[in-house]
């Protein structure tokens, strides 16, 4: 028994400490069948329980940045300065009364939430947190990401359609259309970091991403002109397939009330919101992975003493926020800009981004090697944005009919 | 600079971020039951009515007119007149009501009912911490809960209070006076039909004394 | 066969059933789409990661999604009434009863019944990607070619034309 505790103690320092295989020894203390069992449910259980509390504290933290944003204080209630907002939230959303409608598809209404969260949380299972911490060290680890992420649009159909209302539906073929279109930026995004790397799998692209020898500064691909490019495309991608502001379309509160989850309540409703900020914080943590150094230090001299996963964590928070911050800012985007955005602009720019990818890979004279990419994506950027600009139209309004 | 828009929105969001934290005055929400916004002076929410002196039922102005009953666009007032009569603020006898209910339900502060009142005796309470725990007869203000005396009209409405006091002060005058007058008219009168009716008994005693009636006061 | 290629199985077979079975457009969609969840499931069991992810990928992300806007563009989505059954279904039974034997006939003679266990996984992703990058590119920069073709022929279909009194109001400047 006291040998029992032991392992499991250093199980969690070894997890802590960012050091091999933590779970080998406590693994040994369990019988052999059930070993397999035992091993998936310790990398599942710190997912299933960190991430909602990271989702639950974002809801807090977003309330009282967005006040502090316009001037208001936010919540500031429940517990210490609020903080315990999310519990009251939480608890209101398990009491209410879950309303279907009696029009609606009952069957496939109840399981679009289950359809949006599962895939959600199955995405997670592929991002390395930490040096030794991926709970699937898989080959495919990006395809898989990108596989199981493309099960949202078919939850986002479900619930839309399975809940008779004309704006559900409305608020799922916009989420739909804006989930396609968007889809297409961020995996050409992310391809240029398969492009360079050679891998499809996280952890390796992770390790990629470590300080050169002899090098003060770590080798991520942030650094890099197409990387920097690749993250920022990456990122807005990102926001937009969240369904996020200023992408939040799909919500539309002034026109379409709600969306897709307009007819859910109660606890379904709070599962909508849980999976769309899972969503958005593996989105966030693939972003880290690509562009961002994983769970690498920005830094040499940072390397090793300081574990892995609390940088992983610090730029999951530090982009949370910058998340927040957006969404503090920007208005909400029309329609046709979305559509135009994603098109226009974001497409031609993630294909100028991987031909500069390309030309990094091969190019070996440091100064065409920095120059032409950076040149390249630059211009891209300038010309597809002048694109993008409104034509001269402003002028002296004429009343048509007025006169 | 193609997206320098962007980048001015967001230094000014973080100047507002920063600046809410640093600078009190900038924060403009009221923590409201701690703190309140003092209720301007035509601010109205639901009417009450006003009571003179100490007891409330038999100081209250209404006379059971029902104007206001009637004019009320969501008729919220129900009146029922008492049979009894009691004497106004001159003095004169008018109605009472007997029963007076306005639902706070319905009523939608629309202040039409101090309007159309000649009698001074309905007015708009500021207080809007009205919830109720029980839905249906906690909702419903008789004429108990409805009355207040006219100093807590003043204190709410200075301005309003001073000038329907003026006026019904100048009101009770002019009756008092006119009362007065009456009586005096009548003593006058009186005196002269005395003086008259001696003078005429001095003069011819067979004829018979004039009816002493003067006008009614 | 092992537990989780039962279920698997099972899962399939279900969503295949309830795809032609179910009197809902939309839930006949749904439920093949539950099929092809499984068929990725059964993919990624046997090892063929790429097959399986790109199972999931294409055919939920990208196949399932057009289905549904088919169905919800031509037909709202509603019930058909009258029968399930069509009434050729003696020959429709017939032709698949055929198809069924051919299939297990060619399977019981191919020589991949003869080994005794599970293989190593099937071509991994590098293996693929160089065989595509290197043996197969010609075929692969025709298929890319042809499919830019076909998206812009179904943008200039799409487009409309100058003066045409149907077209959609142009959107405003911005």
């Amino acid at each position: 028994m006291l040998a029992f505790l032991q392992s499991l103690l250093q199980m969690v320092w070894k997890t802590v400490t960012d050091q091999p295989s933590p779970k080998s020894l406590f693994l040994s203390h369990v019988p052999e069948e059930w070993r397999p069992l035992v091993s998936a449910f310790l990398s599942v259980l710190p997912i299933v329980m960190v991430f909602p509390m990271l989702f639950a504290l974002t809801t807090v933290v977003e309330r009282k940045g967005l006040g502090r944003i316009q001037n208001r204080p936010g919540p500031n209630r429940v517990g210490p300065a609020g903080f315990l907002q999310f519990a009251a939230d939480g608890i209101k959303a398990i009491i209410k009364e879950d309303v279907v409608p009696r029009a609606a598809d009952r069957v496939v209404h109840f399981i679009a939430p289950l359809v949006l969260v599962v895939p959600v949380l199955l995405s997670y299972s592929v991002l390395p947190f930490g040096r030794n911490l991926v709970p699937i060290d898989l080959d495919t680890g990006l395809l898989f990401f990108f596989a199981v992420g493309a099960v949202t649009e078919l939850a986002v159909f479900m619930a839309g359609w399975s809940s008779r209302n004309k704006y559900s539906l409305l608020g799922a073929t916009r989420a739909i259309a804006q989930m396609i279109s968007y889809e297409i930026p961020l995996i050409l995004s992310a391809l240029t970091v398969v492009m360079v790397v050679g891998t499809l799998s996280l952890p390796a692209i992770a390790e990629a991403q470590g300080p050169a020898p002899g090098g003060w500064l770590c080798r991520w691909h942030f650094f890099t002109p197409w990387g920097f490019a690749g993250f920022w495309l990456f990122l807005v991608a990102a926001c937009a397939e969240a369904n996020r502001s200023p992408f939040d379309l799909p919500e539309g509160e002034s026109e379409i009330i709600a969306g897709y989850y307009l007819e859910y309540s109660g606890f379904k409703f709070a599962l909508f919101f849980l999976g769309e900020y899972l969503g958005l914080f593996a989105a966030s943590g693939l972003g880290i992975t690509l562009f961002l150094g994983g769970w690498h230090a920005p830094f040499a001299f940072l390397e090793g003493w300081i574990p892995g996963w609390v940088w992983f964590l610090g730029k999951l928070v530090a982009l949370i926020l910058l998340f927040i911050w957006v969404r503090g800012t920007l208005p909400r985007v029309r329609m046709d800009q979305l559509m135009n955005f994603a098109w226009k602009f974001m497409l031609p720019l993630t294909l100028v981004n991987m031909l500069g990818a390309g030309l990094w890979h091969f190019l070996t004279n440091p100064i065409a090697r920095w120059g032409l990419p950076a040149v390249l994506i630059g211009g891209a950027y300038v010309v597809l944005g002048r694109g993008l600009m409104p034509r001269s139209r402003v002028g002296p309004r004429v009343y048509r009919y007025a006169d | 600079m193609l997206g320098g828009g962007i980048v001015k929105g967001m230094v000014e969001t973080a100047r507002n971020f920063l600046g809410s934290y640093t600078d009190e005055a900038r924060l403009t929400t009221v923590e409201y039951p701690e703190e309140r916004i003092p209720a301007k002076e035509n601010a109205r929410q639901f009417p009450f009515l006003v009571f003179d002196g100490a007891d409330p039922m038999a100081g209250l102005r209404c006379v059971a007119c029902q104007i206001c009953e009637k004019e009320c666009p969501p008729q919220c007032i129900y009146i029922v007149k008492d049979t009894a009569k009691k004497p106004d603020y001159t003095g004169k006898l008018q109605f009472q009501p007997k029963v007076f209910n306005i639902d706070l339900s319905v009523c939608m502060s629309c202040q039409i009912c101090v309007e159309v009142c000649p009698f001074d005796a309905i007015k708009m309470d500021t207080e809007y911490e009205l919830a109720r725990t029980d839905r249906f007869g906690a909702l419903v203000f008789d004429k108990n809960r409805l009355a207040k005396p006219n100093a807590y009209f003043h204190k709410l409405h200075p301005t309003d209070g001073a000038e329907v006091d003026g006026r019904l002060a100048a009101e009770k005058a002019k009756a008092e006076a006119k009362a007065k007058a009456d009586a005096e008219a009548k003593l006058k009168a009186a005196a002269e039909a005395k003086a008259k009716a001696a003078a005429a008994a001095a003069a011819a005693p067979p004829v018979a004394p004039p009816p002493a009636s003067p006008p009614a006061a | 066969m092992n537990g989780i290629t039962l279920i698997l199985g099972l899962v399939t077979l279900a969503g295949a059933l309830a795809s032609v079975a179910l009197r809902n457009l939309v839930h006949c969609a749904l439920g093949l789409m539950v099929a092809f969840a499984g068929l990725a499931g059964l993919y990624l069991s046997l090892g063929a990661q790429f097959v399986g992810l790109v199972q999931v990928l294409v055919y939920i992300g990208a196949v399932g999604i057009v289905f549904i806007f088919a169905i919800l563009l031509t037909r709202g989505g509603g019930s058909e009434s009258g029968s399930l059954f069509s009434t050729s279904w003696a020959v429709g039974g017939g032709i698949a009863l055929a198809v069924t034997g051919v299939m297990a006939a060619a399977l019981l003679q191919s020589p991949s019944l003869d080994r005794g266990s599970v293989r190593a996984a099937g071509p991994t992703v590098r293996q693929v990607g160089e065989s595509l990058m290197a043996d197969y590119v010609i075929p692969l920069e025709v298929m890319a070619l042809l499919l830019t073709a076909a998206a812009i022929g179904a943008i200039i279909v799409a487009m409309p034309e100058k003066g045409d009194p149907g077209a959609p109001p142009q959107p405003p400047p911005g």
